[in-house]
């Protein structure tokens, strides 16, 4: 087929195109991975039991915002690496906020600790496991978004595919936080972070993949 | 450069809103910009410029839906003609990494000829792979140019299916394009 031909097959009986399809991929891709995320918590490692108290704490609720931004962030950084030539732009200081105040916060806690209590307060009592939870609640999301981002034309795979894999493991991360009875933000500090960190990383490799149209 | 730009993104934008003349110019417009870039880009690698074209074009048709108008129409389009350049590049180096020689699809391209501006993969007969039912949608709608209802009588299909058939069936021969390229 010659090039004018083709042009004229692409452009004969054209319609208006709609405008909604990004809001409507995450639409659907979000609710998935956060009520999955949720039922594999619920099921696989069940709300911790003193859930009632600890809400009306306010480390708890700090606790919760650092997924919390990072999803927003996230979110906000795919959304835009979604599309040919989008950079992530506003979402890297939405990003890098939390992080940098929980570092800050984790500093705090470890310096004001008295020595012995220094390194129960980083590694708690399931540093072992945290980040492979995380990993495990973040698969319906992950593959969800990678779904949501794949029909959206994305240009730089590998950056689309981390922050794709972000997104998913920072809601899988929110709803880890009804599960997990780590409070202290130097735990969080490392071992959320690293729990995020590996599906992002693996979204990063599975990207150019999996991602390509 | 610049007035480029705006009358590309006015035809562009025409065509978005669904008038086909408008975004025929555009399309037309853009293959010859695309051969410009692309020649410059793979001298050495004459002969699949067209092919390049012709996928690009695909990609950009296939995309339209991603596009924001309150962004530059050249940033968009120059991201998907690099992405799908870089993306021939890789598939090129791994197949050349196999010790497959360069012409192992010469049988589909045999109707090629010596015109320089001819692509060696023919789309046309790409179509003839789809599904009845995408093959059907695009040849009554994109290449007989029959109305979607016409269409839609002639398959036996509703009207939202031939729609929805026409879109799935393009995606589904960009996909048969970049796996030949």
């Amino acid at each position: 087929m010659r090039t004018d031909d083709l042009v004229g097959l692409l452009s004969t009986g054209i319609t208006p195109v709609r405008r909604s399809t990004a809001a409507r991929r995450f639409g659907i891709s979000l609710p998935i991975a956060a009520i999955g995320a949720t039922a594999l918590m619920a099921t696989v490692f069940g709300v911790r039991p003193d859930l009632g108290a600890v809400v009306n704490t306010p480390i708890f609720w700090e606790k919760l915002a650092l997924p919390l931004c990072l999803a927003i962030g996230a979110l906000i950084a795919t959304v835009r690496l979604a599309r040919p030539g989008a950079r992530i732009g506003a979402g890297w200081p939405v990003m890098t906020t939390p992080v940098l105040v929980v570092w800050v916060a984790a500093i705090m806690v470890v310096f004001t600790a008295a020595p012995e209590d220094r390194l129960p307060a980083i590694l708690g009592h399931s540093w072992r496991s945290c980040p492979f939870n995380i990993l495990l609640l973040a698969v319906p999301g992950f593959i969800a978004t990678f779904w949501a981002v794949k029909g959206l034309a994305p240009t730089s795979l590998r950056l689309a595919g981390a922050a794709s894999g972000l997104v998913a493991s920072s809601i899988a991360t929110v709803a880890y936080c009804f599960h997990c009875p780590e409070m202290s933000p130097a735990f969080w500090s490392i071992w959320y972070m690293a729990g995020m960190l590996l599906p992002a990383a693996l979204g990063a490799v599975l990207g150019p993949k999996f991602l390509r149209w | 450069m610049y007035s480029a730009e705006r009358r590309l993104k006015a035809l562009f934008v025409a065509g978005l809103a669904g008038n086909a003349s408008e975004y025929r110019s555009f399309l037309s417009e853009l293959t010859r910009h695309l051969r410009g870039y692309l020649r410059k880009r793979i001298p050495q690698l004459h002969d699949d410029v067209e092919d390049l074209v012709q996928e690009i074009l695909l990609a950009v048709h296939n995309a339209r839906h991603t596009y924001r108008p309150d962004e530059p129409l050249t940033a968009w389009v120059h991201a998907i003609a690099r992405y799908k350049l870089m993306d021939f590049f890789r598939t090129r180096a791994r197949r050349e990494s196999l010790h497959e020689p360069l012409d192992e699809h010469d049988d589909i391209f045999a109707e090629a000829d010596d015109e320089p501006a001819d692509a060696r993969r023919d789309v046309g007969k790409l179509l003839g792979h789809l599904p009845d039912k995408q093959r059907l949608s695009i040849l009554h709608v994109k290449l007989q140019g029959l109305s979607v209802a016409e269409a839609a009588q002639l398959t036996g299909l509703s009207e939202s299916a031939v729609k929805v058939s026409i879109h799935r069936g393009l995606k589904a021969l960009a996909a048969h394009v970049r796996r030949i390229a």
